[in-house]
């Protein structure tokens, strides 16, 4: 089986997600923080792209689970010198991988390595070019539900819940992960951003669009997603310039300090501080950006679980999660 | 044996007749009596049409024979049916001197298998910067007619006035590939809501129609006559049908995958499905169905574009653009235009001989199947079907976008300047196809 999208996550998988991953977290405050249920299984982080804090995530949720880890990074790699995807997937198949995590920058390449036919293996996307990156979207509504219900958290959705993602909509898959699965557990989902970085099509997706932050904002939303600007996003006239950015679309102090007591103030990190969101946003104590952090390694470790543990290599890979 | 009689073929798919072919001409109509140094064809059943002509086709000889060469380019296109090919110039070097059309013209003459006709670079090596050398391949053996720079646009606007202007005083035609480059970095799929969803850069609809409606301008204020290559959405058929109706030299081709595919094929990041322009919405694909039954789309042309495996085994933003085309295009038209009863076979010999001959000033095309007429034929056997499959192919190059389809029709002869290529449904060998043109030459 494979996680390869939250589009196709249907409500009761992705709360079971959750529950497991609550079980996962309480093992963390053990003296004894090792679980053997990935004994004997080798899990492969197969990383084309950087990205430093997603990979030791990954890695830190399988050593916890006792599965032997590779990391493989391709640059200064057989990759760099033109070694295609499917010959990198099948010579770490042969090595005996049961589970292959993989960041491509390009999409659709973990749905290739899951349907192609190359490999055996169950496969999670760890973000997929402009695509998705399902467990950010997982460990982001884990955040929001343990944030709002506490110890009440286990079995519940997000039902009613507004949700606000703010900027690099159509580039971001983050974006994309969190629309399909915040939908399917019930929350609103409003993203704002300026025309330019709002992909065609959004009408369709299950949304309420906002052009300006401040509209969003006054909905007294009980979450504000913050996305990561990047800079070369100017230069192909995006936006004009980062001053006029964080105008109109930053979680500016004067912002944060209109938000309500209860509202989230969430980024998927690395942030930019002074161009999407103040450090006034990002350090105050509605910030659940380290939360984020610590629950990332708990969303990938109920992933882990559910997908490789008692999982055999014959596994049909029908069922897609 | 220097004669081939076709008995009972169902002419164009309107009445059965006999046909006598001798020395490489239609010789005979009507009811025929075999003689005895004929080969005779029972085409009881069987459609008679015109030898097919493709005025898109990637032969990617010369420095592409990974993918495909004249002669295997050639054998594909005999075994759908077609007689003639115009091969597309981008090409390694690319055929921008009349050195390369002259080389690619004698290798097409060589084998046999069809007529060759190059297409010319408008452009020095499709740069999009200087004229290529136009009159010296116009005027040289391969007598070259129709000049593209197919896979780039000609976008810069004077040197496209240019382009069309200077093409003209060589009768010939620029044949354009619309795509506003800056409208299209990085494109990967048709820009619309699942675009958006699978995370893939989008070619939005306007990138084409923005050209089109620049270039039919343009060929107006000139005078000269322009062809567009294969038209994809609804917009560019009203521009073009604008463009008609105001009385503008302009020709449109589609292709057989735009006729039949979607967009939504993207959904499964299967490269074999990744082509450009890309495969469009199901409306587009009404709108292309009804401009080519109501004329305002003249022919169907294949961009048949090989590419090796490992082009297509990849990430799609990795993956090459396009897909063969030659064995499957009859039968993709047959099943989405005349079984849908929206054009008659005699339709199909225009929109896939005459017209494409005439646009590509191709001679012996314009009377078909009539005496006098070279020895152009294809038999089809319209009750055919069959899932396609790699097995079907002939070329070199298997990226195919139709496996598992069940399509209908199969080409059952095909007569090249009297010279059978297929036979009894199935490819002549090489031999055999060259030593019966030096038959037919000595008459």
């Amino acid at each position: 089986m494979h996680l390869l999208s939250t589009r196709d996550l249907d409500r009761d998988t992705a709360i079971q997600i959750l529950d497991v991953a609550e079980d996962m977290a309480q093992t963390a405050d053990r003296e004894v923080r090792k679980l053997p249920p990935l004994r004997g299984k080798t899990v492969v982080n197969l990383f084309f792209e950087d990205s430093t804090r997603t990979r030791l995530s990954f890695e830190s949720a399988a050593k916890r689970l006792s599965a032997d880890v590779i990391t493989f990074s391709a640059k200064g790699s057989s990759v760099s010198k033109g070694e295609s995807l499917k010959d990198t997937a099948q010579t770490l198949a042969a090595m005996g991988a049961d589970a292959i995590v993989v960041r491509h920058h390009d999409s659709g390449a973990a749905h290739q390595l899951a349907h192609a036919g190359w490999i055996d293996a169950s496969i999670i996307n760890a973000g997929d070019g402009t695509h998705e990156h399902p467990t950010q979207a997982l460990l982001d509504a884990y955040t929001i539900r343990e944030r709002r219900f506490g110890h009440e958290a286990r079995g519940r959705d997000l039902e009613g819940m507004r949700v606000v993602i703010v900027g690099d909509i159509v580039h971001s898959r983050v974006a994309r992960s969190n629309v399909w699965l915040l939908a399917t557990l019930g929350a609103h989902v409003h993203p704002v951003a300026p025309r330019t970085l709002l992909p065609h099509g959004v009408d369709e997706w299950p949304v309420t669009v906002h052009e300006h932050l401040d509209d969003a904002l006054a909905l007294a939303p009980d979450a504000v997603m913050m996305l990561r600007i990047q800079s070369e996003r100017m230069r192909d006239a995006f936006f004009p310039t980062a001053r006029e950015y964080a105008r109109v679309w930053g979680l500016t102090a004067e912002r944060f300090a209109r938000l309500g007591p209860d509202t989230m103030v969430m980024h998927p990190g690395p942030m930019n501080r002074g161009l999407e969101i103040s450090s006034e946003a990002a350090d105050s104590d509605r910030s659940t950006v380290l939360a984020q952090v610590t629950n990332g390694v708990s969303i990938r470790m109920a992933v882990l679980y559910l997908l490789v543990a008692g999982s055999s290599t014959t596994d049909s890979g029908e069922g897609e999660r | 044996m220097s004669g081939i009689l076709i008995r009972g073929a169902t002419i164009l798919g309107e009445h059965s007749d006999d046909i006598r072919v001798r020395d490489g001409v239609i010789t005979a109509r009507g009811a025929l009596t075999p003689e005895t140094d004929e080969r005779v064809i029972d085409a009881q059943g069987l459609i008679a049409l015109p030898g097919l002509v493709d005025l898109h086709t990637h032969l990617r000889e010369p420095g592409g024979e990974a993918s495909e060469t004249v002669l295997t380019g050639t054998r594909a296109a005999a075994a759908g049916g077609f007689t003639a090919v115009h091969a597309m110039a981008n090409t390694s070097p690319v055929a921008d001197t009349a050195g390369v059309v002259e080389q690619v013209q004698r290798l097409g003459e060589l084998h046999g298998y069809a007529t060759v006709r190059p297409i010319g670079a408008v452009t020095v090596g499709l740069a999009g910067e200087q004229l290529a050398e136009i009159g010296a391949m116009a005027q040289s053996a391969a007598r070259v007619r129709v000049f593209s720079d197919d896979g780039h646009c000609v976008h810069d606007a004077l040197l496209m006035r240019r382009a069309l202007e200077y093409v003209a005083t060589f009768d010939g035609v620029v044949a354009q590939h619309a795509q506003e480059p800056r409208l299209t970095v990085g494109a990967q799929m048709n820009e619309g809501v699942l675009s958006g969803e699978l995370g893939l850069a989008g070619w939005p609809a306007v990138a084409e129609e923005a050209i089109i409606a620049r270039d039919v301008l343009l060929a107006e204020h000139v005078g000269a006559r322009l062809h567009v290559c294969h038209l994809s959405t609804a917009g560019s058929v009203d521009v073009v049908r604008w463009a008609k109706a105001r009385g503008i030299a302009v020709t449109a081709e589609v292709t057989p995958h735009h006729l039949l595919l979607t967009e939504d094929l993207a959904r499964g990041y299967d490269a074999r499905f990744k082509v450009n322009p890309p495969l469009r919405s199901n409306e587009d694909v009404m709108a292309l169905r009804a401009a080519l039954a109501d004329g305002t789309i003249d022919i169907v042309a294949t961009d048949h574009a090989p590419h090796p495996v490992e082009s297509k085994e990849c990430t799609w933003a990795e993956a090459a653009f396009g897909m063969v085309g030659l064995e499957s295009a009859l039968s993709v038209v047959q099943h989405a235009m005349v079984d849908t009863d929206m054009i008659e076979w005699s339709d199909v010999a225009r929109v896939l001989s005459s017209a494409p001959a005439h646009i590509g000033r191709l001679e012996g095309y314009a009377d078909p199947l009539e005496i006098g007429s070279p020895a152009n034929i294809t038999l089809v056997d319209p009750t055919f079907s069959r899932s396609w499959s790699t097995a079907d192919l002939r070329g070199r190059s298997v990226n195919t976008p139709y496996l598992g389809q069940q399509l209908p029709g199969r080409v059952m002869a095909t007569v090249h300047r009297g010279v059978l290529t297929v036979d009894d449904g199935a490819l002549v060998d090489a031999e055999a196809v060259t030593a019966a043109h030096q038959e037919v030459a000595r008459g």
